[in-house]
């Protein structure tokens, strides 16, 4: 390796997907993530025949303060439960996460290239970017990935965070082509997305707190593991709950698994007494 | 025909030598010491915006004297350097040492086969936590490693005497930037809040230890 110095008219700036391109050029780097271009030979359309894994539910919604993202654990490859403590919900930076739905192994990569890009920017330029900034690198990112999710490879993030500019916490909703577009209240994605999304619709209101939206977020994941397959619920027998985050003023924060399974247990003591008075 | 004048490569190496310590006496000058918790970085820089101290990675960061553009393209460097290295294995494969080798095989480099030397020193400074390391790389590409402080700049020699009079093993960050900021400014002058720049690595700090103290907390440590 030689220190990485580039004449200026092919220096990358701060773009880290850019200096790997350049560095693999020279032959430096070992690998070329989310290559435009790359894999090509794709038939275009169709399931891929491979039994890959699959993340499944992530939802994110919006309240007082600032954002709430919850994953569920399970991973699946085709019919067959891959792993049932997947987390899908990681810290972008700071002040944003990213939780991804999806091929695991691509949508793994991508977040750890976006999470380094976030840093390399703010190391670079000595100052972060903004919100909007960020959600455009990454619709940049699942765009160049759009070859592969034509063979059946998809990656569909969500992106959420407290834009520090505005004071807000706003969330970013992705489709395989990179279009992103923003979610003022609340958005889910995956394979159960459709049920969780509908669970926080019936509940959302403007200026929900960050306890009521974190119960809203564990709601929906439980209507989400009831209708889909693919999504787990809490498994109680090994402990393992979803993952939530919670992004504000303060930053990124993850609520803790006690945390995460008193809630839990609320909820199904709530759906028991239900049952039991009827 | 006309012959080229002959001129011995010591006297190509001492001038040289001579322009780029010039060089680097024209800028002000940058002491590091490590403290109980991490390592303290104080340079004399009067711009809030034109940085000397910085962040490379982790638990590594980067100080340069002299000439800012030539420095700060070697900092830049060393963050590709160090992350895309982090990106290709993991975090805990970036070290100091190996980026402190490849500025002073770069420095070296430009010392002996370009026309001009860079005139810049540059230190690389990693928080370990048993022990910490400052690497000081020279214009010509000469590197030392410290293990309690290191002086980088024009008065070096003057201020490395004032440190090493005031330096103590296991002070808190308060006592060495107070020291630093002293051992800088000599006898005759006081600096203040607004003639410096400071930052840490501070094993308090999580995954990022790198952090710049300043504006009203950097006021109230040296008052």
């Amino acid at each position: 390796m030689a220190l990485p110095l580039f004449p200026p008219e092919r220096d990358p700036g701060p773009d880290f997907a850019g200096l790997l391109r350049l560095t693999t050029e020279r032959g430096e780097a070992p690998a070329r993530p989310f290559e435009t271009g790359a894999g090509g030979g794709g038939t275009g359309g169709g399931a891929s025949p491979l039994q890959v894994t699959h993340g499944t539910t992530v939802v994110a919604l919006r309240h007082a303060e600032g954002v709430v993202m919850a994953g569920d654990r399970r991973a699946t490859a085709g019919n067959i439960i891959a792993h049932n403590a997947m987390e899908k919900v990681f810290p972008a930076d700071r002040y944003s996460a990213i939780a991804i739905a999806g091929t695991a192994g691509m949508a793994m990569e991508m977040v750890r290239l976006f999470q380094v890009q976030l840093e390399h920017y703010e190391k670079v330029e000595g100052s972060t970017l903004s919100l909007e900034g960020k959600a455009n690198q990454l619709a940049q990112m699942v765009r160049s990935h759009l070859p592969l999710a034509m063979q059946g490879l998809a990656v569909v993030p969500l992106f959420a965070g407290y834009d520090t500019a505005r004071g807000t916490g706003r969330i970013f909703n992705y489709d395989v082509t990179g279009g992103h577009y923003e979610d003022t209240d609340f958005q889910a994605t995956g394979s159960g997305g459709r049920d969780a999304r509908n669970t926080v619709k019936l509940s959302w209101r403007e200026g929900l707190s960050r306890d009521e939206a974190v119960n809203l977020a564990i709601q929906s994941l439980y209507d989400a593991a009831d209708e889909d397959s693919a999504t787990g619920g809490p498994d109680l027998v090994r402990g393992i709950y979803p993952i939530i985050a919670v992004v504000d003023a303060e930053g990124y924060r993850e609520v803790p698994e006690e945390e995460v399974a008193e809630r839990f247990g609320a909820l199904i003591a709530r759906k028991q007494a239900e049952r039991t008075a009827l | 025909m006309s012959m080229p004048y002959y001129v011995s490569p010591e006297q190509v190496m001492k001038d040289r030598a001579e322009y780029a310590q010039k060089g680097i006496a024209r800028g002000r000058s940058l002491v590091a010491t490590t403290y109980d918790l991490g390592i303290a970085m104080v340079a004399e820089n009067p711009s809030r915006s034109l940085h000397k101290i910085s962040e490379i990675y982790d638990r590594i960061a980067f100080g340069g004297v002299g000439k800012y553009n030539e420095y700060d393209q070697l900092r830049v460097a060393g963050v590709r350097h160090a992350d895309t290295k982090g990106f290709a294995f993991s975090r805990e494969d970036v070290d100091a040492r190996s980026l402190a080798n490849l500025y002073a095989q770069y420095l070296g480099n430009v010392f002996t086969h370009e026309m001009k030397p860079l005139e810049v020193e540059v230190l690389v400074a990693e928080l370990d936590d048993t022990e910490s390391q400052l690497y000081h790389i020279a214009y010509e590409g000469t590197i030392n490693d410290h293990d309690r402080f290191a002086v980088l700049g024009g008065e070096a020699e003057t201020i490395t005497e004032r440190v090493e009079a005031a330096w103590q093993a296991d002070w808190d960050m308060a006592a060495s930037i107070q020291a630093a900021t002293s051992a800088l400014a000599g006898p005759d002058r006081t600096l203040g809040a607004g003639d410096l720049e400071v930052a840490i690595l501070s094993r308090g700090n999580g995954r990022r230890t790198f952090r710049r103290v300043q504006g009203p907390e950097l006021a109230q440590l040296l008052a």
